[in-house]
């Protein structure tokens, strides 16, 4: 079961290449929030209660509904197009994402560890280096926000491979979320609207030598 | 006694912030620069001590928790003195005050968590944390480049920091074979000759690759470089002295747990590789700065470099390292304090706007040479030794060639911080309307003298306590 969840993760990454709108961005996230949630209350057995109830909390809540709520309210408050703007269009971004798959995947074969089931490995690295492709391929700051939220729900998925023995591990993964990618950065977007008029990567390069 | 500084400390921040007058901001720094004091006088006499659980004070702990204290107090003087200038010609508002006050409370907590820690994850938290509060910094002064720079930092440490968490796991995907689920860098230590290089191996590149965000170490310096530009001057003199300590820190623990294992000639590699890289950047990029904070940022990235170099070269490096930290933290923080100096007089941080600095401002012009002769490490300055060591080190190796391109990097970085430093002392100044010079007290130049006179004692005259702290910290590396 835990494998189907992953793979339809998987292939909502490949969605996420040649998605245009940044509404559907924010679909695919809840959707990925609900998937992270029906895999870490499969897999996550023999953890206590307390971390369960906190992890699949965090799941459902915070990926599911409150992340996706506040990127929406954003996108309004500073009226932001909703076009996502890549710099590369949507067939090559498919490919790209495709290539990471496969790559990460002839990786996975190299190791060969007891502890760590290769899908994990192979749907979190996907989803780290796709995140890190839309952080680059992308003109707008929320969309990099996005993308630095794909790059979590694979560290998310790598901390679950690991996280059965290991609950102090997920509860730090569980405080980089809350800390970060929600407050944070949604606070820095409004102020950014603020001071520059449009909220494109390139109002943001005047520091250099 | 953690948990009362962190109770303490979290109460003294959450004052700061809701204060909203002048005098409270003062009575409530000068409490949270006592509680600072208190609480290190007290880890010095309960060395290697499990605290709370998580926290043990060692020696690499202690060092850096000792230079974060004279550094808080400086910085809180300095930053009194930034933020009242600030409000007499700019009006910063009361409330931004707070801010900038609670979040320097908030930094210099993180920073002492991280420093303590005695678990990985917890190291890990109190980076992020740091992340936190310096952005919060950085932005004080609410311009375009404030803004930018805030953001950069925020982002790309927050996806610097992830990289460090993937590290974390695969060391604990490592540390799982092995048969352990204890984190703390004591068991981590102990255990570390049964981990599968493996997972080592891509656990120390992402380790590296997060903390260097932190460190200001190639190939994430940038961030801090843009970040050093725009924030006010008493906060870049932590991100380029504390906080870039807390990055070493970091790494340090991890190669502490590497050395132990069949990969450290490798993890040596990549030391020197991103040392050698940082030494590169930074003397490129010093010959054409023209920009005084800049110019500092980059001379930060050259020391991160040195430092990286000495840690890949082993044997003497190891204790030249600690040497070469505290070092360069009391020479680039006085730095910065003074360039806040600097900016009052010329209302510019370009290097081309500036000179005939020993006209206007005695004193600061003797501060500026100090720097100048600790900074490019020329004796009687402390780094003068340290970087000797740390050649020395490499010389041992047979680094030879390396030795040769590092030292020709450094003499362009030296003589690029001459050009611009001497440019600033003497060369009379372009387009400077001199009728209007602001004066400037003795006083505020007095805790500058203070750090370069201790980087010149300590460094010709190193009390016994502090090398056998240094000697503590380094004693679970290979001799």
């Amino acid at each position: 079961m835990t494998n189907v969840l992953l793979i339809v993760f998987t292939i909502s990454l490949l969605y996420l290449g040649i998605a245009t709108r940044l509404l559907t961005y924010i679909k695919i996230f809840a959707f990925q929030g609900l998937l992270l949630f029906g895999v870490s209350f499969i897999e996550l057995t023999h953890i206590t209660t307390l971390n369960l109830i906190f992890i699949l909390l965090e799941t459902i809540i915070f990926k599911t509904i409150a992340v996706p709520l506040f990127m929406n309210y954003v996108i309004k408050k500073n009226k932001i197009t909703r076009d996502a703007d890549p710099y590369l269009p949507s067939f090559i971004s498919l490919i790209i994402i495709t290539i990471i798959i496969i790559i990460t995947f002839i990786l996975s074969n190299a190791i060969n560890a007891s502890q760590i089931s290769k899908i994990y490995f192979v749907v979190a690295h996907s989803a780290l280096f796709a995140g890190l492709y839309i952080i680059i391929s992308r003109r707008k700051i929320i969309t990099h926000v996005m993308g630095f939220l794909i790059v979590e729900n694979g560290v998310f998925i790598l901390s679950l491979a690991v996280g059965n023995k290991m609950p102090m591990l997920l509860n730090t993964g569980i405080l980089l979320d809350f800390f970060l990618s929600f407050l944070v950065l949604g606070i820095f977007v409004n102020k950014i609207k603020d001071v520059f008029k449009e909220p494109d990567m390139h109002t943001l390069s005047q520091l250099r030598d | 006694m953690p948990l009362y500084y962190f109770i303490f400390s979290i109460a003294l921040i959450g004052g700061l912030f809701f204060a909203r007058s002048k005098m409270w901001h003062l009575i409530l720094l000068i409490l949270f620069n006592m509680l600072q004091w208190g609480f290190t006088i007290y880890e010095c006499f309960h060395y290697n001590e499990v605290q709370l659980g998580y926290f043990t004070v060692d020696g690499v702990g202690l060092i850096m928790l000792i230079v974060l204290s004279i550094l808080t107090t400086t910085s809180s003087y300095h930053s009194v003195g930034y933020l009242g200038h600030q409000h007499k010609f700019h009006t910063t508002p009361l409330r931004a005050q707070a801010i900038y006050y609670a979040a320097l409370g908030l930094l210099i907590m993180a920073q002492t968590g991280a420093f303590l820690s005695s678990h990985i994850a917890g190291t890990w938290i109190f980076v992020e944390l740091t992340t936190f509060a310096a952005s919060v910094l950085i932005y004080h002064e609410r311009t375009e480049y404030a803004i930018e720079a805030a953001w950069k930092y925020l982002f790309v440490c927050s996806i610097a920091i992830t990289f460090a968490f993937i590290g974390i796991l695969f060391l604990s995907i490592s540390a799982q074979e092995a048969g352990t689920i204890n984190l703390s860098y004591q068991s981590l230590i102990q255990h570390a000759a049964t981990f599968n290089p493996f997972w080592l191996k891509p656990a120390f590149l992402f380790i590296i690759v997060g903390y260097s965000a932190k460190m200001g170490l190639f190939p994430m310096h940038t961030v801090c470089i843009d970040a050093h530009t725009v924030a006010p001057p008493p906060i870049s003199a932590f991100i380029s002295t504390t906080l870039m300590n807390v990055g070493f820190v970091a790494i340090f623990r991890a190669y502490t747990i590497i050395a132990s294992t069949s990969i450290l000639p490798w993890a040596n590699n990549i030391l020197l590789i991103a040392g050698t890289l940082s030494v590169f950047v930074a003397a490129v990029y010093l010959l054409r700065v023209n920009h005084f904070k800049r110019m500092s940022a980059y001379s930060s990235l050259e020391n991160m470099g040195i430092v990286a170099i000495g840690l890949g070269s082993g044997g003497i490096g190891y204790f030249a390292i600690f040497l070469h930290l505290i070092f360069h933290s009391f020479t680039k923080a006085s730095l910065f304090y003074q360039i806040q100096q600097v900016h009052r007089v010329y209302k510019s941080y370009m290097i081309r706007d500036s000179g005939s600095y020993f006209k206007y401002y005695t004193a600061g012009a003797m501060v500026i040479l100090l720097v100048f002769i600790c900074i490019t490490a020329m004796p009687p300055s402390g780094m003068f030794i340290s970087e000797f060591m740390i050649f020395r080190a490499m010389f041992e190796r047979h680094y030879i060639g390396l030795l040769i391109f590092i030292l020709i990097l450094l003499t362009l970085a030296m003589w690029a911080l001459a050009k611009n430093f001497f440019r600033l002392i003497y060369a009379p100044p372009v387009n400077f309307d001199s009728s209007h010079v602001e004066k400037i007290g003795l006083k505020e130049s007095l805790s500058q003298f203070i750090l370069l006179a201790l980087v010149i004692y300590l460094g010709v005259n190193p009390p016994q306590q502090m090398v056998d702290l240094i000697n503590e910290a380094i004693k679970n590396l290979p001799h």
